[in-house]
């Protein structure tokens, strides 16, 4: 089993949206929003049931970048930047047998309803994690 | 004995043997530490061999233990030890031991996160594991902030229940954490917040009306969880509740209680928020709701803290009294950094019907919220308003 992050952007630089997929959710109706939840739901379910679901998680989008700015000083800070092109919504974590599998688990996640109930498109990242190396590696 | 029931019958008993060892001298850490020990053995021993008074055997294991512990720190460190010489315990004593547990579990010196673990532990007779997931946190992390908590106090004396204040402030926020984990906390916390008023009935003088008050508002809130979700876990905002679903038990308990409160004339900032959660409870419909009553109680709760969610929630209602605009004049005067304050400024707008103003503050209110069915919630009031509303956004 391998691990894999399947990572959900509000904005990010990656590839262009699919056309008639822009509308972000506030321009949805209100019952077009629960049908998407109620999905996201589903799909998280689904993913407990089949033993592969880790963990997943939403953030707000605004942020804060932060650093070290020396010793007995208080920690530097700057931002939110508003117009970040990489802005993370929010992320799944899942442990599957085959990277075959990862994509086939974020393309169901991807084909959520949206405007209209017709499937968002959405482009997901998918990101694997670096594992241990096995007990018989050497 | 079947496994469930010696798992309950611990799970009362461990803060009583807990609060019998501490009440005769026994510092907080290391007796807790003997009940936990007593507790393992009492696994092992009570499915075949239950005692006949289960309270006496765990406070004469965990007695033990404490003496075991006790001396083997004092010929470590060949230190005088003030508990060293307790008498070994005796008979299960009787008298209830709640606010001086919970007074030693909310030490000021524990931040709110550590009191909470502390008292869920140790009062509330969870496991770490069950009060790590109920926070979402691995165990090991649960069981370093509960070391952490009781190294902070110990050596602490505690000479008298200490600020019962401190104490319901913790109970409060272990009710804010909710319902819908394994573990449900607010049940805990009413079951915690009950027995504090149970034993303190009699003894806790000026604080008795707040410990009842605090109680009221529990089983207040607590009456409409059922209706404050969908199936799916989205909110329903109190006025479009299904009030059939709300539990007319419970309401008539909380007013009860918070009645007997008011009547002793000791007014507090719970007993004043009791009030208002009694008074949305009353109306059968969110339309027929007494707002002028409820203002009275926020301007009440407003002189009695200064905490500023009251100061938005009054904003709401002197716009239900007084009209929008002036729930808007009033908002206007709060700090617009809170994080509610443009879910409160959407509301006023959109019921002063200025639309594309109430779109905008939804829209900023759901990238402001705390939590993701609070973020969800306003997306869609600003997404009802584009669909429905009477003018386009600006």
């Amino acid at each position: 089993m391998a691990k894999y992050l399947l990572l959900k952007h509000y904005r990010h630089s990656g590839p262009k949206p699919v056309p008639g997929t822009e509308a972000m959710m506030d321009q949805w109706t209100p019952d077009e929003i629960t049908a998407h939840i109620e999905y996201m739901g589903r799909f998280a379910e689904k993913l407990t049931e089949s033993g592969e679901y880790v963990s997943g998680d939403a953030l707000s989008p605004e942020g804060t970048f932060v650093r070290y700015d020396g010793a007995g000083r208080p920690p530097v800070t700057d931002g939110p930047f508003a117009e970040t092109k990489d802005l993370i919504a929010g992320w799944m974590i899942i442990d599957v047998e085959s990277q075959e599998r990862a994509y086939e688990a974020a393309a169901e996640l991807s084909a959520a309803p949206g405007a209209g109930g017709r499937p968002i498109h959405e482009w997901l990242e998918v990101r694997p994690f670096l594992a241990d190396p096995g007990a018989t590696a050497e | 004995m079947d496994h469930d029931a010696v798992n309950d019958l611990m799970r009362t008993l461990a803060p009583q043997v807990l609060g019998a060892l501490v009440r005769r001298g026994a510092d907080f850490a290391t007796a807790e530490d003997a009940v936990q020990e007593s507790l393992i053995e009492a696994v092992h021993h009570w499915p075949d061999d239950p005692p006949d008074d289960p309270k006496a055997w765990l406070l004469r294991v965990a007695g033990r233990k404490l003496i075991d512990a006790q001396r083997s720190e004092a010929a470590r460190r060949r230190r005088e030890e003030r508990v060293h010489d307790e008498p070994p315990p005796g008979p299960a004593e009787q008298s209830d031991d709640t606010l001086l547990l919970l007074s030693r579990c909310c030490h000021p010196a524990l931040s709110p996160a550590s009191a909470v673990a502390l008292t869920l532990r140790a009062v509330g007779g969870l496991t770490t594991a069950q009060i790590a997931r109920a926070f979402l946190v691995p165990e090991a992390t649960m069981a370093q902030r509960i070391s952490r908590a009781k190294r902070t106090i110990t050596g602490e004396r505690f000479d008298t229940p200490g600020d019962v204040g401190a104490v319901l402030h913790v109970l409060y926020l272990i009710f804010n954490e909710g319902f819908t984990g394994e573990i449900s906390l607010a049940g805990e916390a009413i079951r915690l917040t009950r027995q504090l008023a149970a034993a303190t009935s009699a003894s806790a003088g000026t604080a008795g009306p707040e410990i009842a008050g605090l109680l009221a508002l529990m089983l207040l809130h607590h009456a409409r969880r059922d209706a404050r979700r969908t199936a799916s876990g989205e909110l329903v905002p109190l006025d479009q509740q299904d009030r059939s679903r709300w539990d007319t038990d419970m309401v008539a308990e909380g007013v009860d209680v918070l009645q007997d409160a008011l009547a002793r004339d000791r007014l507090g900032q719970y007993q004043a928020q009791a009030a208002i959660a009694a008074l949305h409870d009353d109306a059968p419909t969110a339309q027929e709701t007494d707002w002028s009553q409820i203002l009275q109680w926020y301007d009440e709760l407003a002189r009695l803290t200064d905490n500023p969610v009251v100061a938005l929630n009054r904003a709401v209602a002197v716009g239900q009294v007084d009209g929008p605009r002036a729930g808007l004049a009033v908002l206007n005067g709060i700090d617009p950094g809170l994080a509610r304050w443009d879910a409160v400024a959407a509301h006023l707008y959109e019921r002063a019907d200025e639309t594309a103003e109430a779109i905008r503050h939804y829209t900023v209110a759901a990238d402001r919220a705390t939590s993701s069915a609070e973020r969800n919630h306003l997306i869609k009031q600003a997404a009802r308003l584009r669909s429905h509303g009477s003018r386009p956004p600006a």
